[in-house]
């Protein structure tokens, strides 16, 4: 079977073509709908709170500000900072994995034992104390959910290293000389990277949440930025006069976290490794 | 009607999708007596043992056929019909106890939750115990699973197969991963407990020498099909099918070391049988019939049974000596040398003794075989040679110069001579990387050999270990188990080395795949002079390949010398119980 | 020799200790609840970094734009910010470990005068004890219902649904589920309150239903993960050897399932189901936003607003404190369900 195949199986699942199509539909409407919207997502475009209408399609904010318009921007920030947070974790747990688990030096123990730490902290407890100490920005929104994820990634591709570390090829290459570097990159990090990979997904996931949560508690994004879990949270008060500024962002949250989450799964399954065995082990 | 302990007439099973698995088998268990059902990895062996339960595994299914245990049938029975007759009329005893012993509860419950709740429970579980010589202490039985030994579960085991005196037992390579001492006493065990108790065995293995030790009949099996059947002494010293003639040869004994003929090719899996005769591929006497016509199993006289057209032509057997090697004239310089070794694991706190005060020499070209059970330091002592762990003490020399302890301190021509191989055929080869890539890699790092002159020694390569060149773009993923290992020979001798160190890199083989793995080394050493040291833990591995050995028990050498008058006369205990212990075709 | 007239020295007793230790668990219990001490200084002293080492000068955080030089001295002095960290990390340290938790900055700013932390956070633990109470007390049955019955039905109908229908909730985040929750129940419908709108003081048991949708909020999620969890445990299970081996030694389906193998998936189904009380801690904090529920979750986001750095110092260290707690709570009930852990001394 060709790794093309391997790759796409996950498709072949129910679940897993589902939640492609839906990731694909959300990933063309977070890139064109800017060039779609009728407004300005932050400028005041009519009355307060308004029901819908054919002038604003989902009515108005508690602003006056177009609420189609604003759901139409308002994916960008979720998904752009989810992905480069996930990735940011990712770089630099695999790095610290990959280290700790071939080097039997000390380096290992200690990094290992930062990061018992870590997990140590609930993950909003540690982005709000992030948020009191370090204030409300991208940059440390980012870097601190990109932390979350460090140790639980630095761990799996640790363990994974100190497996695939004991095989014969591996060895091989040791007893006939090879450099770190080579050991690392022709060896080691090829064999490791599908266990990585396959539950990059999930993180991505939990990226998502996490950070829309924030942004939801309004400790990261700051207004007037359009963001889907931003608009939730500004628009509560107003519910009952326009349910629907509270109902387009929360529905689409959900359609978006659920679309990744079962692609996730499925890719998961297909390498493997299943994803609840995975958190169980933690 | 009540002749039989078990008869089977019929049987096929198959996967969901249709395929067969298990075909046209048919044979019978004479009350009190011990049936080997012998075959490869894929003949189906444990699956049609599993279907004399009215069992299939997930994704297969018993699709046609008929078992009757000691006259009742319980084939075409439902799930819970069948059930009232396993464990009381026929029950298994499992390959390996420690994962089928559930580890929550308590051994001696696990024995009496086989029997109906009554007052007697308790005496028949001490019953039971007692037969298979475990101690009937209520604190023993009071354990958990992972408090007993290797033996000590097994016997578990065979205790809850025969507290419900069963007419059939079914034992499915129950040995597996013991010990050949343990391994000696359970088979010693098992069969004075099947004489005196007079139940039938079913014992389904994959080692011939085993079978040999314990079976009145044996059945061998080929591609899901049953295609010799006879008493066991007449199979195995004058077998009548080709396939069993080459198991046979290719069976090493520690006894009388012997040339070990493999089987050409490699046995076919479900889904790939050919038409007609399924071993026609790999048969030295097929005829033109052979591959249109599928072969009866055929009564052949003295209450035998053979599954091929021509089987009047099967050859006899004639094991063939091997040539005393032992001549080996007196060499001054030895090509490697290890003095004194002292090797440590180093766990949590405080160091376990690996080996100590190990000494020897190989001369070039010679083949030097390490013996020893597991843990006895063995593999420690291969990997100090290959430079893959520091000792605590004591050197290893080439040509009479120190080496460094560890490989990335040795110098490069150094690390070109001595070379190495695994035991995991699954894991010693890149899955990653093509074939030619896994081969040409140790060409161009010791030898300084330009890509392209590495790509170009490759198809040699692999014509030495005589794999067809085409298996050079593939990936290890597509390669059988004796393939692998060939590959990581090929990669050593890329380096060109003057030693290779072999650790039990026949041990996950199949036999026939073995025999063909060592056919290779012997034919290496003859082509290019090889030193091999050689690490096992199989006394018939040793007879057929090395010249001389040394017998390791609990990282100290208790024992060496030449092969042959060593296990022909062992002098210290250890080697003497060792070697009685071995199990072996020669003598029955 | 043959092999049957071998003698048998294997069978002398392995080095099980016959006579064991009173309790041979006190030793590993102690080890635990050290280890989990520790790790709570260290915690600390990440804690007291996030909040007081980072840039940004907490003073001018505090009072915003209305900052007088006068009121940011009065802050910083009040916060010892004149002093090393060291010092005030020790001082802060030894006043929590007897029970001092300082004092709200931002209440101060308000009313003038240092409010201690310890008499702001009373009720609220004890709503939010409820809430978390409530949902685990509903969570821990249903999971275990809702996955042994859809790992022993594998394929079914029933077990497409639980899966299905578990991997859609577990990826939602709370207050997507609360929102939607709010919309459908309070708004659309009109049958519950949206919001908790009691006093403070007040005691949620005297306003239950306030409880319906925090709860249903924080048990959708939580359910899901939990359900999947067991599912995937039981199933390990059923797949095992020892399951494979007592249906061949004839034992009947429903000993198979609940004497053999539930009994083995027990322990990972609690250390899942203690992992995810763990997580409830984070969906407390949203759920109770979410609702204006007055617990200590939506205290704690509002210090975080108003950069209440001794407020959210010490309420954090106190999630820190439960939530490594039922860390080694978890762990000792491992150890104790399971016998080869339980018996290794
Ligand atoms: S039937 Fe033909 S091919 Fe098959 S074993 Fe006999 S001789 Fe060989």
């Amino acid at each position: 079977m060709t790794a093309l195949a391997v790759r796409l199986r996950f498709a072949r699942t129910g679940y897993g073509k589902v939640g492609l199509a839906g990731s694909l539909l959300l990933l063309a409407l977070i890139a064109v709908g800017p060039l779609l919207a009728p407004y300005d997502p932050s400028a005041i475009a009519g009355l307060p709170l308004q029901h819908a209408s054919r002038q604003f399609p989902l009515g108005t904010d508690g602003l006056g500000r177009d609420v189609l318009s604003r759901v139409l921007w308002g994916g960008r920030s979720i998904v752009g900072l989810s992905v480069l947070a996930t990735s940011l974790a990712y770089a630099a747990g695999a790095s610290i994995g990959l280290l700790a688990g071939y080097t039997k030096s000390i380096l290992d123990p200690l990094l290992m034992r930062a990061m018992d730490v870590l997990l140590a902290v609930p993950p909003l407890l540690f982005l709000l104390v992030l948020a009191t100490g370090a204030g409300r920005s991208i940059p440390v929104l980012v870097l601190g959910v990109a932390t979350v994820h460090v140790p639980s990634i630095a761990r799996i591709v640790r363990a994974s290293t100190q497996e695939v570390a004991t095989h014969g090829y591996v060895e091989a290459a040791v007893a006939r000389g090879e450099r770190l570097p080579a050991l690392l990159g022709r060896e080691i990090l090829p064999n490791v990277l599908g266990t990585v990979l396959a539950d990059a997904g999930i993180r991505l996931t939990a990226s998502i949440l996490i950070l829309a949560s924030v942004n939801f508690l309004g400790l990261g994004l700051q207004p007037p930025a359009a963001d889907w879990a931003l608009m939730i949270s500004e628009n509560r008060g107003g519910i009952a006069l326009n349910s629907l500024a509270v109902a387009a962002p929360a529905l689409l949250i959900a359609f978006l976290t659920i679309s990744v989450n079962l692609v996730a799964d499925a890719v998961a399954r297909s390498l493997g490794t299943s994803t609840d065995r995975k958190r169980v082990a933690r | 009607m009540n002749e039989h302990a078990l008869a089977v007439d019929d049987l096929r099973i198959e996967l969901v999708s249709g395929e067969p698995v298990v075909e046209d088998v048919s044979f019978r268990v004479g009350h009190g007596e011990v049936l080997g059902l012998v075959g490869e990895s894929g003949s189906g062996k444990t699956t049609t043992a599993l279907a004399l339960l009215g069992y299939a595994r997930p994704g297969v299914r018993i699709a046609n056929g008929t078992i009757d245990v000691a006259g009742t049938r319980i084939s075409g029975l439902s799930e819970a019909q069948v059930r009232r007759y396993r464990g009381r009329l026929i029950s298994y005893v499992p390959q390996d106890p420690a994962a089928a012993l559930n580890p929550s509860v308590r051994v001696g419950d696990q024995v009496g939750n086989m029997l109906e709740r009554s007052s007697e429970k308790e005496a028949h579980v001490d019953d039971a115990f007692e037969l298979v010589q475990l101690p009937t202490a209520r604190d023993f039985r009071r354990r958990f699973p992972h408090q007993l030994s290797g033996g000590q579960q097994q016997r578990v085991a065979i205790a809850a197969a025969l507290v419900c005196k069963p007419a059939v037992v079914l034992m499915d390579e129950p040995t597996t991963g013991l010990d050949v001492v343990t391994q000696a006493n359970l088979l010693a065990q098992v069969r004075r407990l099947q004489r005196e108790l007079g139940f039938a065995i079913v014992y389904v293995s994959h080692d011939l020498a085993v079978v040999a030790s314990i079976a009145d009949r044996i059945v061998v099996m080929y591609a899901g099909r049953v295609v010799e059947d006879g008493p066991a002494a007449r199979v195995l010293s004058e077998p009548q099918h080709p396939y069993s003639l080459g198991l046979i040869a290719s069976v090493p004994d520690p006894r009388e070391p012997r040339v070990l003929r493999s089987i050409p090719g490699v046995a076919v899996g479900v889904g790939e049988r050919p038409p007609g005769c399924p071993f026609a591929p790999r048969c030295p006497q097929r005829i033109a019939a052979c591959e249109e016509s599928d072969p009866r199993l055929e009564r052949t006289g003295g209450d035998r049974l053979v599954r091929c057209l021509e089987w009047r032509r099967t050859p006899t057997l004639a094991p063939e000596w091997r040539a005393p090697s032992g001549a080996l004239p007196s060499r001054p310089a030895s090509l490697l040398a290890v003095e004194e070794l002292r090797a440590e694991h180093r766990g949590r706190g405080d160091a376990v003794v690996a080996c100590s005060g190990v000494s020897f020499a190989i001369a070039q070209g010679e083949c030097v075989a390490l013996v020893g059970e597991s843990g006895s330091g063995k593999t420690t002592i291969a990997r100090c040679v290959a430079g893959l762990h520091a000792p605590a003490r004591g050197r290893v020399l080439l040509d009479g110069a120190a080496l460094a302890p560890l490989a990335a301190g040795r110098t490069p021509d150094a690390r070109r001579r001595i070379q190495i191989v695994f035991q995991n055929p699954y894991d010693s080869l890149n899955p990653r990387h093509r074939v030619a890539q896994s081969i040409a890699r140790p060409a161009q790092a010791l030898r300084g050999y330009s890509r392209k002159a590495a790509e170009h020694a490759v198809a040699d390569l692999l014509e030495r270990v005589r794999l067809p060149a085409r298996l050079a773009t593939r990936f290890p993923g597509e390669l059988s188990g004796g393939e692998r290992q060939r590959v990581a020979v090929a990669r050593a001798l890329a380096a060109d080395p003057d030693l290779i160190v072999c650790d039990e890199i026949t041990s996950a083989l199949d036999v026939s795949v073995q025999a063909a793995v060592l056919e290779l080394l012997a034919d290496l050493r003859a082509e290019l002079g090889l030193a091999l040291l050689l690490i096992t833990h199989d006394l018939g591995v040793v007879s057929s390949v090395a010249d001389r050995v040394l017998v390791l028990d609990q990282g100290v050498v208790c024992e060496q010398g030449a092969v042959r008058s060593l296990l022909a006369s062992p002098e210290h205990a250890y080697t003497q119980r060792l070697v009685a212990a071995a199990p072996t075709l020669s003598v029955r | 020799m043959t092999a049957t007239e071998l003698e048998a020295p294997e069978l002398v007793l392995v080095d099980v200790p016959s006579r064991r230790r009173r309790h041979p668990l006190v030793g590993f219990v102690l080890r635990r609840v050290a280890a989990g001490i520790a790790t709570l200084f260290v915690v600390s002293i990440l804690l007291f970094a996030g909040t007081n080492v980072l840039p940004g000068d907490v003073a001018s955080a505090v009072l915003g734009r209305d900052s007088t030089p006068a009121g940011l001295a009065q802050i910083r002095k009040e916060l010892d910010l004149n002093r090393p960290a060291s010092e005030r990390y020790w001082s802060w340290l030894s006043g929590f470990v007897q029970g001092d938790l300082g004092s709200s900055v931002a209440s101060q700013a308000v009313s003038g005068e240092p409010t201690p932390i310890s008499g702001l956070i009373g009720d609220r633990i004890r709503n939010t004890a409820t809430l978390a109470l409530c949902t685990v007390l509903l969570l821990v049955p249903l999971s275990i219902f809702f996955g042994v019955l859809s790992a022993t039905r594998a394929g079914s109908p029933v077990d497409h649904a639980v899966t299905g229908i578990s991997l859609g909730l577990i990826s939602l985040p709370e207050f997507v589920t609360g929102t939607l929750l709010v919309l459908l129940l309070a708004q659309w419908l009109g049958l519950l309150p949206a919001v908790s709108l009691i006093a403070i003081g007040a005691s949620v048991f005297t306003h239950p239903s306030i409880l319906v949708l925090p709860v249903l909020t924080l048990l959708a999620a939580s359910l899901a993960q939990t359900t999947r969890m067991v599912r995937a445990g039981m199933l390990e299970v059923l797949r095992s050897d020892y399951v494979e081996w007592a249906r061949l030694s004839g034992h009947r389906e429903r000993d198979v399932v609940f004497r053999y193998a539930l009994r083995n998936a027990l322990a990972p189904t609690v250390q899942v189901i203690a992992l995810n009380v763990q997580w409830l801690v984070g969906g407390i904090v949203v759920t109770e936003y979410v609702f204006g529920y007055p617990g200590i979750g939506q205290a704690l986001v509002q210090a975080v607003s108003a950069r209440d750095v001794p407020y959210v110092l010490s309420v954090g260290m106190l999630i820190a404190i439960v939530y490594i707690a039922l860390n080694v709570l978890a762990d000792l009930l491992v150890v104790l369900l399971v016998p080869k852990l339980r018996t290794a001394q």
